[in-house]
C-alpha cells in the first residue's frame, strides 16, 4: 500500500511541476534553473537518514557523509547564487521608477 | 515522544516543506516575485532538514554534522566568489554534487540491506529502485562534470565523435543492463555485490559517453536535461528509501526540467533526440562560407574601432545582439556604457537576445541585469525581427549560430530551420569576434561574410571602450 501511494505522489507531482513551469519569461530561465537545482538538493534527508544511521558500518557513515556533504553544497550553493542573481533583477527594476515589477 | 507521533510530525513537517516547494517555484516564474520565492523553497528545505534530524533513524550526529558544515561552507563560498559568467558552470557542477549524492544514498542503501540493518518490505522493488537512483544519479554525475569540463574550457566544447561510436554505445548499454539484472536477480551475495559495482562504473562511463558527442552550441539543452535528471534521481532515492518529499521534490525537479529542455529544443528547431545523438558541430567545413549551390560568399571584411565610431555615431537606431562572447570577455558593463553613449548621441539602443543566446537558458539576461542594462531596452527575438530592416546598425557582439543566416536559407547547414536573430538584415552589421575562425558550436558564420558586414576583430571589451573613447572625446570636443 505504501508503495502505491508513493506513486500515486510520484504522479502527481509530476502533472503540477509540468503545470507550474509553462509560461515562464525568458530572462527568469537561469535563476529558475539553479532555483529547482538547489531543489533537486533534497535527496539531502535521504542522505541525513543513511549518514546518521548506527549500523555498526564505517562505509555506510562515510557514504553518507560525503552524501550529506555534497547535497549540502548543492542546496546551499544552489539558493545562494539563486538569490544572488535575483537581486540584480530586482536592482535593475528599482532603478527605473514605476517599473519594477510585473513584466 | 513516541515513535508514532514523531513519524506523524515529521510527514507533516514534509508536507509543509512540499506546499513551499510548489509555491516558491510558482513565485520563481514571476519577476516580482521571484526572489521571495526562491527564499520561501530554501525556508522549506531548512524545515526539511530539521525534521529529517529527528528522525528515528538518525542516531548519530557526529559524521552528518562534519558533512553539513563542510558542505555549507564550499557551497556558500562557491555562491560568493563565482563570477556571474561563470553561472552556467556553477549549475552543472552544483548539478553533478546532486547527483553524486543520489547515488551514495542508493548505494549506502544497498549496503546496509546487505549488512542486514535494513529489512525491505520488497526486496526485488527496492532492489531495482536503488539500481535505477545509481544509474540517473551516476549519469547527472559524470555528464554534468563533462558539461562543467567543457563550460570551464578544461575540455574542448567541440563534439566528441568516433568511427563505431554507436556501436559502442550500443555494447555499453547492454552491458549496463545486464549487470543491473545480475545485481537484482543474483542470489549469491558476492555476486551482487560484484555485479553492483560493475553497475555502477558502466553508469557513470554512460554519463560521460552521454555528453561527449553534444557540442558546446548545444549546452543551454545539455544543463537543462542534466538539471532534470538531477530530480529524477533524487525522485528515485526517495523510492528507495520511501520517503515523500523526496519523491514529491524530485519530481517536481524534473518534470520543470523536460519543459525547460523543452523550450530550449523548440529555440533550435531540433528534437532532443537530434540534440543527444547527432553529433553536431563535430565538422567544422560543413555549411561553410558557401551557399548552398556553392558559391562562396567573399571574403569577411575588417573595421577599425574609430570606423566603428564614424557607423555608430550616424546610426539612429541600433541594435546590440549579445552572445556567450561578451560572457567571455566580460562586456556586459561595457555594452551598458556602449548603450548610454549612443542614447546621448540621439539613437534608440535595443538589446535582442535570444533564448539559447549564451551557454544556458537566459543567461544573457542575467549578465546584462548584474551590469544594470535598463530593462525597456531588452527586445525578445520575435519583437526585433520584424523590425530589424530598419535598423541602421547591428552589433553582434560575440553571438555566432543565433545571427547565423544559413540558418534561414542554406538546407545543407546543420543549423537550417533554426529560428534566428536576422542581423544580416540591418543596414550594416557590425561582428565584435576575438578571432577568425569557427565559434564555439564549431560553425563557420555566412553572416561575417556578408556584404554588409564588418568585423571588427578583438576582445570585445578592449575594442568597445575605444569606440566609447572616440563618443566621449566627440562630447568634450
Amino acid at each position: 500500500m505504501d508503495l502505491i501511494l508513493l506513486f500515486f505522489i510520484f504522479t502527481l507531482a509530476g502533472f503540477l511541476g509540468f503545470e507550474l513551469i509553462a509560461k515562464v519569461p525568458s530572462q527568469l530561465h537561469t535563476p529558475l534553473m539553479s532555483g529547482s537545482n538547489a531543489i533537486s538538493g533534497i535527496t539531502i534527508v535521504g542522505a541525513l537518514i543513511v549518514g546518521g544511521a548506527d549500523d555498526g558500518s564505517w562505509v555506510t557513515s562515510v557514504l553518507g557523509t560525503v552524501a550529506v556533504a555534497l547535497a549540502t553544497i548543492n542546496v546551499v550553493g544552489g539558493y545562494a547564487v539563486t538569490d544572488r542573481m535575483l537581486v540584480m533583477f530586482k536592482k535593475k527594476g528599482s532603478s527605473k521608477a514605476g517599473n519594477g515589477g510585473a513584466s | 515522544m513516541n515513535a508514532e507521533t514523531r513519524d506523524v510530525l515529521i510527514n507533516s513537517a514534509y508536507i509543509i516543506t512540499s506546499i513551499m516547494f510548489v509555491i516558491g517555484l510558482k513565485m520563481l516564474g514571476r519577476q516580482s516575485t521571484a526572489r521571495q520565492g526562491n527564499i520561501l523553497s530554501g525556508v522549506g528545505m531548512l524545515v526539511a532538514i530539521v525534521v529529517t534530524l529527528l528522525d528515528r533513524q538518525v542516531v548519530d550526529f557526529t559524521w552528518i554534522s562534519v558533512g553539513l558544515a563542510v558542505g555549507t561552507v564550499i557551497g556558500l563560498a562557491c555562491a560568493r566568489v563565482i563570477k556571474m559568467t561563470s553561472v552556467p558552470e556553477m549549475v552543472a557542477l552544483l548539478n553533478g554534487f546532486g547527483g553524486l549524492a543520489s547515488l551514495l544514498v542508493g548505494a549506502a542503501e544497498y549496503l546496509r540491506i546487505r549488512g542486514g540493518t535494513v529489512a525491505p518490505e520488497h526486496p526485488v522493488f527496492t532492489l531495482t529502485v536503488i539500481a535505477l537512483t545509481i544509474l540517473i544519479g551516476g549519469i547527472t554525475f559524470t555528464g554534468s562534470m563533462y558539461a562543467f569540463a567543457k563550460l570551464a574550457g578544461w575540455l574542448s566544447g567541440r563534439a566528441v565523435i568516433f568511427r563505431g561510436q554507436h556501436l559502442s554505445n550500443g555494447i555499453l548499454v547492454a552491458l549496463t543492463g545486464l549487470s543491473g539484472v545480475v545485481y537484482v536477480a543474483a542470489a549469491t551475495p558476492e555476486v551482487k555485490l560484484l555485479a553492483g559495482a560493475l553497475f555502477t562504473v558502466l553508469s557513470l562511463v554512460i554519463g560521460w559517453t552521454l555528453v561527449m558527442p553534444i557540442g558546446g552550441g548545444d549546452m543551454p539543452v545539455v544543463i537543462s536535461m542534466l538539471n532534470s535528471l538531477s530530480g529524477v534521481a533524487a525522485c528515485a532515492a526517495g523510492f528507495v528509501i520511501g520517503n515523500n518529499v523526496l519523491v514529491v521534490a524530485g519530481c517536481l525537479v524534473g518534470t520543470s526540467g523536460v519543459i525547460l529542455t523543452n523550450i530550449m529544443c523548440k529555440a533550435m528547431n531540433r528534437s532532443l533526440a537530434n540534440v543527444m545523438f547527432s553529433g553536431f558541430g563535430a565538422a567544422p567545413a560543413q555549411g561553410g562560407s558557401e551557399t548552398a549551390d556553392g558559391q562562396s560568399l567573399g571574403e569577411a571584411r575588417p573595421i577599425s574601432p574609430g570606423d566603428t565610431f564614424a557607423v555608430l555615431e550616424a546610426a539612429r537606431q541600433v541594435v546590440i545582439i549579445p552572445g556567450y562572447g561578451m560572457a567571455v570577455s566580460q562586456a556586459q558593463h561595457v555594452v551598458r556604457e556602449l548603450g548610454h553613449v549612443l542614447e546621448s548621441n540621439g539613437a534608440e539602443v535595443r538589446v535582442a537576445i535570444h533564448p539559447v543566446a549564451g551557454r544556458m537558458p537566459g543567461h544573457m539576461n542575467v549578465l546584462l541585469a548584474e551590469a544594470s542594462v535598463p530593462y525597456e531596452q531588452l527586445v525578445e527575438m520575435d519583437a526585433i525581427n520584424p523590425i530589424m530592416p530598419t535598423m541602421d546598425v547591428a552589433i553582434v557582439i560575440g553571438a555566432n549560430d543565433v545571427v547565423n543566416p544559413a540558418a534561414t536559407r542554406d538546407k545543407a547547414s546543420p543549423i537550417y530551420g533554426m529560428p534566428i536573430i536576422n542581423a544580416h538584415e540591418a543596414r550594416t552589421v557590425i561582428c565584435l569576434k576575438r578571432g577568425k575562425g569557427a565559434g564555439f558550436s564549431g560553425l563557420e558564420n555566412q553572416l561575417f561574410v556578408m556584404p554588409n558586414s564588418r568585423m571588427l576583430y578583438g576582445d570585445a571589451k578592449g575594442t568597445l571602450q575605444s569606440v566609447i573613447a572616440e563618443f566621449k572625446g566627440l562630447e568634450t570636443a
